[in-house]
């Protein structure tokens, strides 16, 4: 079966600047497939050319078997588009948003009233249908919008960082709904810059840093490939550990050393820790961890993610 | 020209203006009234009364009534020319919005056009209605003065739009409207004959589309001689709509689908 989406050599450029660099990529039907890394790593600028709403500077790209460039409609008609940035019209209704939406697609009154009664319940705004969008909570208008970018029933939902600026619940809520749309078979594309969005919702991700793809797999083989099994995160008060980082370094055969902490990389954290207290070092507090894409991410990069 | 799609961009506008209209329509029949009554009844007897012939031949009233018809539908097309580009380009991005469906920027830029046309057309005809009942002219003559005054107001939705489109800060807007906009509404010959002007800007004044629906719209009211043969003024005008939406075709693609 051929994949859903194909891209090779994918180039964006504006004018000097290149924010999408050469990049070789395939997602298949039903996958929930991710793009992680930092602000300004190229995400959004490979979502708009998927969408359709970008034209690819070098290199080739096809969406569901159409070429973005030259089928733009017909290939937006099938897509659903969730947003960084809320674009809902904010004076009007709930239900007139989804409406005006779903009439954009052409579509009929009757069969858009029929999808917006369906999407509303899916997405739990049910009761607010009358509400205006001016009144609605960030998680509430972020729901608005998927169900938004429902209406045309898409053969591929597109993503933007959902759950960005949203409160912990929210973000419950929202990963709640993206997983039964995995469930029912939709293809997802998400970019996150959160380690744990990206390991709740994507069964293989790509982890992008200054327009490139660094790295590809599922996320627990990307932590197994490119982090040892446990992290002991060592904090010591500030100051400390400008002066003495050889000697933290000799605890761990992989150390990241930050601002305020050091992350020890290691396959046993008991006998780590129990390396800490014999050093003779005075840390804070230490703290045992499972590895995540955080540390695969600034192991690959050297940065962390979110800054 | 309507594509079906940029039909639907005009339902939708359609679908946000529903929410204002009642204050929108008020002011459209207010305005006209107090303008016509102040400027055109009251300051136009003094007029009259020192200009036994009036002018051009004409009572006050019967001269600024058609002019301020034109003069109403260019300011009108300006405002929708204005800040609702800015807020779908910028504040609210509802123009990426629509983007994202099967709606393209032809469409887009061509709903835009219908819709704000649409509107100048309200505006208009209630400014028609209103000087019919100012007894200025039998009512089917004020409509056919509709005419003029719909092609410069699409005329200024052109040009406004294409010029909000290259803003990156909304700051231009109000100076816009306090360079341009407000001096062509009191110096395009609504008010007085662009003849009474210092010599310098009378080709200023004869260059802005208002001037010539103005022209066009008192030759249908009181039948005088237009200055500009009517079909040279329509031509002009029609140059102002097309150019108008070609330079806004550009920037809409730049800004929105980088």
């Amino acid at each position: 079966m051929t994949p859903l989406i194909q891209a090779t050599g994918l180039t964006k450029r504006f004018g000097e600047f290149t924010a999408v660099d050469d990049i070789d990529f395939s997602v298949e039907q039903g996958e929930s497939f991710g793009f992680l890394g930092p602000n300004g790593a190229g995400k959004t600028s490979t979502m708009r050319m998927i969408g359709a709403v970008s034209p690819i500077t070098e290199g080739s790209l096809s969406v569901l078997g159409l070429d973005p460039t030259q089928q733009g409609p017909q290939l937006r008609s099938r897509l659903g588009v969730v947003p960084q940035e809320d674009n809902l019209d904010q004076e009007l209704t709930v239900y007139d948003n989804l409406m005006m939406y779903g009439r954009y697609f052409d579509l009929s009154r009757a069969v858009v009233r029929e999808r917006i009664d369906e999407l509303l319940e899916f997405v739990q705004l049910t009761e607010k249908r009358k509400s205006k969008v001016d009144s609605l909570s960030g998680g509430m208008k972020r729901r608005l919008t998927i169900a938004r970018g429902l209406i045309n029933e898409p053969d591929l939902l597109i993503l933007d960082e959902p759950t960005t600026g949203l409160d912990p619940q929210a973000r419950h809520v929202l990963w709640d709904r993206l997983y039964r749309l995995k469930q029912q078979g939709v293809t997802l594309i998400i970019t996150t810059h959160y380690m744990d969005e990206a390991e709740q919702l994507c069964d293989r991700l790509v982890v992008m840093d200054k327009a490139k793809i660094v790295a590809e797999g599922s996320p627990r083989s990307l932590i197994e490939e490119y982090a040892p099994r446990e992290v002991v995160e060592v904090r010591f008060p500030s100051g400390v550990l400008e002066d003495i980082p050889d000697r933290v370094k000799e605890l761990a055969p992989r150390t990241e050393i930050l601002a305020d902490r050091a992350l020890l990389y290691t396959d046993d954290a008991e006998s780590t820790i129990a390396g800490i207290a014999g050093s003779g070092l005075e840390p804070e507090t230490i703290l045992a961890r499972r590895s995540s894409l955080e540390d695969v991410f600034l192991r690959l990069t050297g940065r962390s993610l979110v800054e | 020209m309507a594509t079906p799609l940029s039909l639907r961009v005009f339902e939708a506008e359609a679908r946000v203006y529903r929410r204002t209209w009642r204050g929108s329509v008020i002011s459209s029949f207010l305005n006209p009234i107090l303008y016509l009554a102040a400027m055109g009844v009251g300051l136009g007897s003094l007029v009259d009364e020192n200009l036994p012939a009036g002018v051009e031949g004409i009572s006050y009233l019967t001269f600024l009534a058609p002019g301020l018809l034109v003069a109403t539908a260019m300011q009108a097309g300006a405002g929708e020319g204005a800040w609702k580009v800015m807020a779908g380009i910028k504040w609210q991005k509802t123009y990426h919005a629509k983007l994202a469906t099967p709606i393209g920027i032809p469409s887009l830029v061509m709903g835009h056009m219908l819709w704000a046309g649409a509107r100048v057309l309200m505006v208009s005809v209630i400014f028609a209605v209103i000087m019919s009942a100012f007894q200025v002219a039998p009512l089917f003559q004020s409509l056919l003065a509709v005419g003029p005054a719909l092609l410069v107001g699409i005329a200024m939705v052109a040009a406004t739009t294409a010029f909000t489109a290259r803003l990156e800060e909304p700051t231009g807007l109000p100076l816009y409207f306090r360079f341009v906009i407000i001096p062509m509404f009191l110096f395009s010959g609504a008010f007085f004959p662009i003849t009474q002007l210092p010599g310098w800007l009378q080709p200023i004044a004869f260059a802005t589309p208002m001037f010539h629906g103005v022209e066009l719209s008192r030759a249908i009211v009181v039948g005088t001689e237009p200055s500009v043969t009517w079909w040279v003024s329509v031509a002009y005008l029609s140059a102002w709509i097309v150019v108008g939406t070609a330079l806004t075709v550009g920037p809409f693609r730049e800004r929105l689908t980088p």
